[in-house]
């Protein structure tokens, strides 16, 4: 169990030298706190797979350091660092029982046998793996294998930190749910750390409580879950948490005042000093964004099509260019194409160049 | 359900059944009818039943002796070669790269053995070990090691052997390269994050996921070995004496040295059904191999 700290580690697979641009994982630094459940959350390719790597040390980095609880350990390898990681695909070794699975890190560490056993069967009991011990694990389903692999994980006392590389892809639907709520639970249970990759929204967010959001090798906010739905720190994560993903649309801001089309929105905070010659936008979720019927002071805007979502509907607006999705408020029904759009003042934040501007 | 009655679908048929009749069941039929028979000259058959089966199995009999002694050492070659070609196979494997132009370089070199005619194997290899002229025997005579394939029967064996395992050590390790190939990437992490040695991840990744080439691998060599002929007929003609004639040279003595069709026919039979009972044993033990890796339903 350690605190984990990322010291401006970056990495590059084509080594140092390569253009900074061209790196897989930009320069970081950041802190993994002891027990924390943490969430590594970007679309394919954005480098979270590479940061989960280099902390199990499979990966070594182009530059910067890893600390656990203080101590430098990157020229360490994977078998010296107690990390323990589940793969995408389950990993079980064939010819050996769900038991011998569950003992293999400890036999090859030299653990006394009595010790082995009293591990294995306390894991088995806690994955609910204790029926299936004496059976073959290749006979098993793919929950139950990934089931095998955490154990693998956790049957070492001192692992610093469980390590999780979209660990559910190959996991049924249903199942799903419920290996998650197993892993939250054991997280309370065992008050380790643990990071898990993963490009799902969902996952992250039931997950875990600190959701570090990745993009093109950056780490762009990291937050829980109700900062990054509240306060995007960059248009990316506007966009790519919530469903359906922020609105973002270019606009004139200048002090309390953002004009989209030819239309003013009163905002709550003062902007000004924006960067000159910096591209400015403004993001609003669609939960804030009201359609309402066409009247002064309401953005006018053309409906084009309404998704109904069960609890809730939204509207895909157009204003001039710019495409909208905003929230239909129950009882209303549009009439015609034509409607305004109310926007929540407070909620609307104000970006230039994607990064977010804080108001005065 | 009611089928559409269409004889006319016998006509497409026929042409492979005439084809099979042609090239397999009247040609076997033919082997069946003479192992029946004793032949003479100017083409008179004599009945004799199930007499030359009985002499076959029979090791006091002429026949018996000879065909139970080659088959005998056939066996034991075929053992020896498997010892050595599938253990030696794996190591190679193993000890080839896995990425970059050395892999291309390796599988060239490896396969050159396998793309070689078998009486070109046998001719360099012959030459190869005569003691007068040969790289090898002249080497190894100038050593003082006594080595003549012609006249010491272990020599012999030694260099049908060396031959044998020269010429197909790699269609194993190829198999085996395949195999390991297909392994992915992340059960050589994961064995690194649970602490294993190099040893643990041989007998706990690499072998269990090699099982299926490896059978693939053993069934192949076993049958080649079993039918070979053409490269220890070249190299020793099956001797000195008769200590390198294998099953097949000695069917070859018979049928066409000796002409003796009857006794021929006998022998190629119960050789056929040997082949037959071994692919038999292989297919069985690979489909159960293969049965154990369906996942159970409702488990977990």
């Amino acid at each position: 169990m350690a605190r984990i700290d990322l010291v401006d580690l970056a990495h590059s697979y084509g080594g140092n030298l390569a253009p900074p641009e061209s790196f897989a994982l930009k320069p970081v630094t950041m802190t993994w706190r002891q027990g924390g459940a943490y969430a590594l959350l970007g679309p394919s390719g954005c480098g979270k797979t590479t940061l989960l790597n280099l902390i199990s040390g499979i990966v070594t980095p182009s530059r910067g350091k890893i600390l656990f609880d203080g101590a430098d350990i990157t020229p360490l390898s994977t078998q010296k660092r107690n990390i323990a990681q589940v793969f995408q695909f389950p990993v079980i070794y064939d010819t050996m029982t769900v038991g011998q699975n569950l003992a293999f890190p400890l036999k090859n560490r030299g653990v006394p046998k009595t010790e082995i056993d009293a591990r294995v069967a306390d894991i088995a009991k806690l994955l609910d793996l204790t029926p299936w011990l004496e059976r073959k694990a290749t006979r098993l389903t793919a929950d139950a294998k990934q089931k095998i692999s955490l154990g693998r994980g956790l049957v070492r006392s001192d692992v610093a930190a469980v390590l999780f590389d979209e660990p559910l892809t190959v996991i049924d639907p249903e199942l799903k749910w419920q290996l998650r709520s197993k892993l939250k639970a054991l997280h309370r249970e065992l008050d380790l750390t643990m990071i898990y990759v993963t490009h799902d929204q969902t996952e992250a967010l039931t997950f875990a409580d600190t959701v570090v959001v990745m993009h093109d090798g950056r780490v762009v906010q990291s937050g829980t879950p109700a900062e990054l739905f509240d306060k995007p720190a960059h248009t990316f994560v506007g966009y790519f948490i919530g469903s359906p993903g922020m609105n973002i649309v270019p606009a004139e801001v200048r002090g309390r005042e953002a004009r989209i089309d030819g239309h003013t929105i009163r905002l709550d905070r003062n902007y000004d000093g924006l960067p000159p010659g910096a591209k400015i936008e403004i993001g609003v979720r669609p939960e804030f964004v009201d359609v309402a019927a066409p009247g002064s002071g309401l953005l006018s805007a053309t409906i084009e099509r309404i998704d109904d979502l069960g609890r809730v509907r939204f509207a895909r607006v157009r204003v001039g260019d710019a495409k909208f999705a905003a929230r239909v408020p129950p009882g209303f029904s549009a009439s015609g194409n034509e409607a305004g759009l109310r926007f929540d003042p407070s909620r609307v934040h104000v970006y230039a160049d994607s990064l977010l501007v804080e108001g005065k | 359900m009611d089928k559409t009655v269409n004889q006319k679908a016998w006509f497409l048929v026929l042409p492979v059944f005439l084809i099979v009749a042609f090239s397999a069941i009247l040609p076997l039929m033919t082997v069946v009818n003479y192992s029946m028979q004793d032949t003479f000259g100017n083409n008179q058959f004599f009945w004799n039943g199930v007499g030359w089966f009985k002499e076959l199995l029979d090791p006091t009999t002429d026949l018996g002796g000879r065909f139970l002694a080659s088959l005998g050492r056939n066996l034991f070659f075929s053992a020896v070669i498997l010892a050595i070609e599938v253990p030696l196979g794996i190591v190679v494997a193993l000890s080839m790269p896995r990425e970059g132009w050395r892999v291309a370089a390796c599988l060239v070199i490896m396969a050159l053995p396998l793309l070689i005619p078998w009486n070109v194997v046998g001719t360099i290899w012959q030459i190869f070990g005569r003691p007068d002229i040969g790289l090898m025997g002249y080497a190894l005579n100038s050593i003082g090691i006594n080595y003549n394939y012609v006249s010491n029967e272990f020599d012999a064996w030694a260099t049908v052997i060396v031959m044998d395992v020269w010429h197909w050590t790699s269609l194993v390790a190829l198999l085996c390269y395949a195999g390991l190939k297909s392994i992915p990437d992340a059960y050589y992490q994961a064995a690194q994050i649970d602490g294993a040695s190099r040893w643990a991840v041989f007998t706990a990744i690499q072998l269990p996921k090699m099982n299926r080439v490896l059978l693939i691998a053993v069934l192949l060599r076993f049958m080649d070995s079993f039918m070979i002929y053409t490269e220890p007929f070249v190299v020793t003609g099956g001797g000195p004496g008769n200590s390198t004639t294998f099953v097949s040279i000695e069917l070859v003595k018979i049928a066409l040295g000796q002409f003796d069709l009857g006794k021929a026919a006998a022998l190629s039979l119960v050789y056929n059904l040997i082949i037959l009972i071994v692919c038999w044993i292989f297919y069985t033990v690979m489909t159960n191999a293969g049965a154990e890796r369906a996942p159970e339903k409702g488990v977990a």
